[in-house]
């Protein structure tokens, strides 16, 4: 399904996440947002993060992607510092993020273009090539809101693509599509990975596509965000969904769940409303190594 | 906006349009809504002619429609009914074209840029609540003609609309769509020409069809105030000279005027928002 992939290549970077900290405020009414997070985006793997609903999942995408400034702390792409929101770093959003009021060719075709690095025949061919890739050739002149959910995603996910970015984020990309179309983009989006190999860093509040998707998995706390462990995924790639009956599979899922559950209780306690899934996952588990859980 | 090789949009005559039109008639015809709202039309005027002939009290005073319908029938013949359309036109549109000339550059600079806003807002909160009908004496008391005064009010009316709409429509865009067009590489010219501009003009095309139904109310109370030519001064003839049929003609006509215009407005709109058609 996906082949052809060399001409779209991806020049890995490699991230480094040193010591942030985000606050918001005033001196004397101050909130803490990110606090003494490190971590390292390594060149080709797929980090996910995890933690509970409005933990600061985003705000750490905000911060690396360039939209906001890290209170101290430093972000650095290949050895340089970041500054500011750049081509090489792009983010496929929430929900979605297209432009409403340019076609799906328009969408993929803007970041070249808006940079002058083609256009004419070479644009419209780099376009075309990324459609066919993800199977939406003939959505070239729909709108957004002509397509499903699942087509917008992978439009986006073109649309950040087409431009060679070091490193792509992705924040809750899933979220919002109906569980069949979700576990359908999980399965497309890993073997694009695969393919690949670019630098990814996927933000989830679900602990199964999370490690599902993962090469490592960094598990963050809730208000402020910490990092509390960073696990290495070992699962086999190309992977499916049957990684999700194996036992390493499961060990993982354990391991974390049992981190997640104290985070989950803080955060119900505070009323986030993902908690309550955690809580109830970690009731489960006992039921889920005796008899795995078929996927969808 | 480019590479149109392919879209067959531009370029063609009338005939597509007109089919489209032919369609959607054949297509409303033939549901029974349209039908039972043609009815209710029908059995409205009935009622109207049945009160009219048999003086019932109250809406007995209204002429009766086949009188309505003969008076037209006079009134289209005579050039002053169409001198009074087209006045009324040729103010409503200049006042309402100034209005989106000034106003609508005027709406995305103030939406576009913060510091502006903050300075200059305040003096449009001020002035928008009051009435533009409130504006005729003193529009009378500064311009030198008549016709001028009118067209200020007009150009009122529609203007503070337009603009606290784009303000409105700007500052309510999604952050994200700007952050992805940052991340994209653009400057900030392209985000100004290709986000802020495209993103806000569902509510620039909203601005002028309301600004164009206040034109309207503004235009025929001025013209019955402050002139002797157009359709609300038609109206306010046939109430002075005792006319009646002559008033309801020019209702219906001022009707006619405002849903034209404002038609005109939405289709206009439409070709220059064509996402917000799905499918």
């Amino acid at each position: 399904m996906i082949n052809n992939m060399s001409n779209t290549g991806m020049q890995a970077g490699e991230m480094v996440v040193d010591n942030l900290v985000k606050t918001y405020g005033t001196d004397i009414l101050t909130k803490v947002v990110l606090d003494d997070c490190s971590f390292v985006l390594e060149r080709s793997k797929l980090t996910v993060l995890v933690g509970p609903s409005g933990c600061g999942k985003s705000t750490i995408i905000n911060v690396l992607a360039g939209y906001e400034k890290p209170t101290s702390g430093r972000v650095l792409l290949d050895g340089e510092q970041i500054s500011g929101p750049g081509p090489d770093r792009l983010v496929v959003f929430q929900e979605t993020a297209l432009f409403p009021w340019m076609t799906t060719f328009e969408n993929v075709a803007y970041g070249p273009e808006v940079r002058k690095e083609m256009k004419g025949k070479e644009l419209r061919d780099a376009v075309m090539h990324l459609l066919e890739l993800v199977g939406l050739e003939d959505f070239r002149d729909k709108y957004p809101t002509q397509l499903s959910g699942g087509m917008q995603r992978r439009t986006e996910l073109v649309r950040a693509m087409i431009n060679h970015p070091k490193v792509m984020f992705m924040d809750e990309p899933f979220r919002g599509l109906d569980a069949m179309t979700r576990s359908l983009m999980q399965e497309y989006y890993v073997r694009l990975f695969e393919e690949h190999r670019g630098t990814n860093l996927f933000i989830t509040s679900e602990l199964e596509e999370g490690i599902f998707l993962a090469d490592r998995l960094v598990i963050l706390t809730n208000q402020p965000c910490r990092v509390k462990k960073i696990m290495n995924v070992d699962l086999p790639r190309p992977r499916d969904f049957s990684v999700m009956g194996s036992s390493e599979y499961l060990n993982i899922k354990r391991e974390a769940l049992e981190l997640l559950h104290e985070e989950a209780m803080k955060s119900f306690a505070s009323g986030a409303v993902n908690a309550a899934d955690f809580l109830e996952a970690y009731s489960h588990m006992g039921e889920d190594q005796a008899k795995p859980r078929s996927h969808v | 906006m480019h590479d149109n090789a392919t879209s067959p949009s531009h370029g063609e005559g009338l005939a597509p349009v007109e089919n489209d039109f032919i369609r959607i008639l054949k297509k409303r015809a033939s549901s029974v809504a349209f039908w039972r709202g043609i009815a209710s039309i029908v059995a409205f005027t009935l009622f109207w002619e049945f009160c009219a002939r048999f003086h019932v009290p109250v809406i007995g005073n209204v002429p009766a429609p086949s009188e309505v319908l003969a008076s037209l029938a006079v009134q289209i013949k005579l050039a002053y009914y169409w001198l009074s359309w087209a006045d009324s036109m040729i103010r409503i549109f200049t006042g309402f074209i100034i209005a989106q000339i000034i106003g609508v550059p005027l709406g995305l600079f103030l939406g576009a840029n913060n510091k502006a806003r903050e300075t200059l807002f305040p003096i449009f909160e001020i002035m928008r609540p009051v009435p533009p009908l409130a504006w005729v004496p003193v529009s009378v008391i500064f311009w030198p003609s008549a016709e001028m005064s009118m067209i200020f009010v007009t150009f009122l009316g529609a203007f503070f609309t337009v603009v606290l709409n784009i303000v409105e429509g700007i500052t309510s865009i999604d952050i994200r769509y700007i952050r992805a067009a940052y991340s994209l590489g653009s400057t900030k010219r392209d985000i100004f020409w290709r986000v802020l501009l495209p993103a806000s003009l569902p509510s620039v095309v909203v601005g002028m069809t309301v600004g164009m139904g206040i034109t309207w109310a503004v235009v025929v109370a001025a013209e019955m105030i402050a002139t002797n030519t157009g359709l609300g001064f038609l109206t306010w003839r046939g109430y002075v000279a005792g006319e009646y049929p002559i008033i309801v003609v020019g209702m219906m006509s001022i009707g006619l005027a405002g849903y034209l215009s404002s038609a005109l407005i939405r289709y206009v709109g439409a070709k220059f928002t064509p996402w917000l058609k799905t499918r």
